[in-house]
């Protein structure tokens, strides 16, 4: 999803190498010839100084949204409906926050430390998916989220497998393999309320998914032809597949999973195209994309505040715990 | 800025079962060796990856250079008898 670092950031030239040294034309031709042959990138190999910038704003920009992601739907721990559904939610928002520490460590083998990393996104310099923007409102917006936020994170997640930095693709290869669960688990909450639940809570769902299908569509970036840095990150095998190939998949997908569903997408264009085998939708408001990845969503104030504050008030946490560490340690030479 | 205050950086090395390695899967800050072995039960064996758990302090780690690559390994690359494949016996032997 979570990988729209690419889309949202300023043209920096790409790759074009300016003036070099021979010796870093020839770093930078081996460099392409390993990423055309396929191979993976290691953190200690050499890297153009541009790949490792791309690199470590997308991968701590996607560890930031799996942190901040953990939010809108803890909003919901408290007051799941069963034991059941507060346990397999604690277990969801749980493996998030893994998420994020996989890949804050995948960001940290290209040289930034976590501080500034948390620096960056506490002072809003850093981004997050602007999915975690939205609120939520009812408890089928958990549900919601299981099934079409985090379905379009694995639409978008699994070609990063493949990503050519390697630190990057192992730890999304451990996400993907957690994720299905996620994905899962919003479906069948949403399943048993439209099958088992009464006419209200029906219309919750419904409604559920009116407020979350375009912003999830959103979250694949913007349309090809107006995603400049694409083919640079295509270049590089850190982007696979391309913003509207993803957004099509997930649209296809989702079309059949709300027919089992019972339940209808907002959009009145949606209509199975016979010549080209796809569902077609109507267009995006990407005036409201651009609204919310500006600052400018419905829960952005309140989704960083809730950030730093968790920040500040652990902050006397983490320094006695390391104090104490080095009283152990300092016991211990005695 | 200044990092003085990070908790320092470990590797983690799960073993998934009795019989097998342990593995190298990940990384995280922990301030002390029992915080470091909870937070990788934590992160990294959360569906029963792991029956046994190291965990080392990253700077503590050797690591040969990658620009050494070459120079370290290419010496076996002409060592092809080490191979069982390189002697051909006769057939009615060949399995050896």
């Amino acid at each position: 999803m979570y990988t729209q670092a690419m889309d949202t950031q300023r043209d920096e030239g790409g790759d074009k190498p300016a003036l070099c040294t021979a010796e870093e034309a020839q770093l930078q031709q081996r460099f392409d010839s390993r990423i055309d042959a396929g191979d993976f990138i290691e953190a200690k190999d050499w890297m153009p100084a541009n790949y490792r910038k791309t690199l470590l704003r997308q991968t701590s920009q996607h560890a930031h949204s799996e942190i901040v992601g953990m939010l809108p739907e803890g909003n919901w721990i408290t007051r799941a409906p069963t034991l059941k559904r507060k346990a397999i939610l604690l277990a969801k928002v749980q493996d998030e926050g893994g998420h994020g520490l996989y890949l804050y460590a995948a960001a940290e083998t290209l040289g930034s430390s976590r501080d500034q990393m948390l620096d960056a996104l506490h002072s809003g310099k850093a981004k997050y998916s602007s999915i975690f923007n939205y609120p939520t409102l009812t408890w089928a917006d958990v549900g919601a989220i299981g099934w079409l936020v985090d379905g379009a994170a694995i639409m978008n997640q699994v070609p990063i497998c493949r990503c050519s930095y390697a630190p990057y693709a192992r730890a999304m290869v451990r996400i993907c393999r957690e994720e299905s669960f996620h994905q899962r688990q919003g479906f069948d909450s949403l399943l048993v309320m439209m099958k088992q639940g009464t006419d209200a809570q029906r219309a919750m769902v419904q409604e559920a998914v009116n407020r979350w299908w375009w912003p999830c569509l959103m979250m694949f970036g913007p349309p090809d032809d107006q995603s400049p840095n694409s083919a640079q990150g295509m270049r590089w095998g850190i982007k696979r597949v391309s913003n509207d190939t993803l957004r099509q998949k997930f649209v296809d997908a989702a079309v059949q999973q709300a027919e089992v569903l019972g339940v209808t997408f907002p959009d009145p264009d949606l209509r199975w195209n016979e010549a080209t085998q796809h569902w077609d939708y109507g267009t995006i408001d990407w005036s409201e994309f651009w609204r919310v990845v500006g600052g400018d969503g419905p829960c952005n104030r309140e989704r960083l505040a809730d950030r730093v504050k968790a920040w500040d008030d652990g902050e006397w946490v983490r320094e006695a715990a390391l104090a104490h560490a080095r009283k152990e340690t300092l016991k211990e030479a005695a | 800025m200044s990092t003085d205050n990070e908790w320092p950086l470990w590797e983690v090395f799960v073993r998934t079962k009795a019989g097998l390695d342990h593995k190298h899967c990940g990384s995280l800050h922990a301030a002390d060796p029992k915080m470091a072995l909870q937070m990788a039960r934590d992160v990294y064996t959360r569906r029963q990856e792991g029956s046994s758990v190291w965990v080392v302090r990253s700077d503590q780690i050797v690591a040969s250079d990658p620009g050494d690559k070459d120079m370290l390994f290419d010496p076996a690359e002409d060592k092809v008898y080490r191979h069982p494949t390189f002697y051909k016996l006769p057939d009615s032997v060949d399995h050896m």
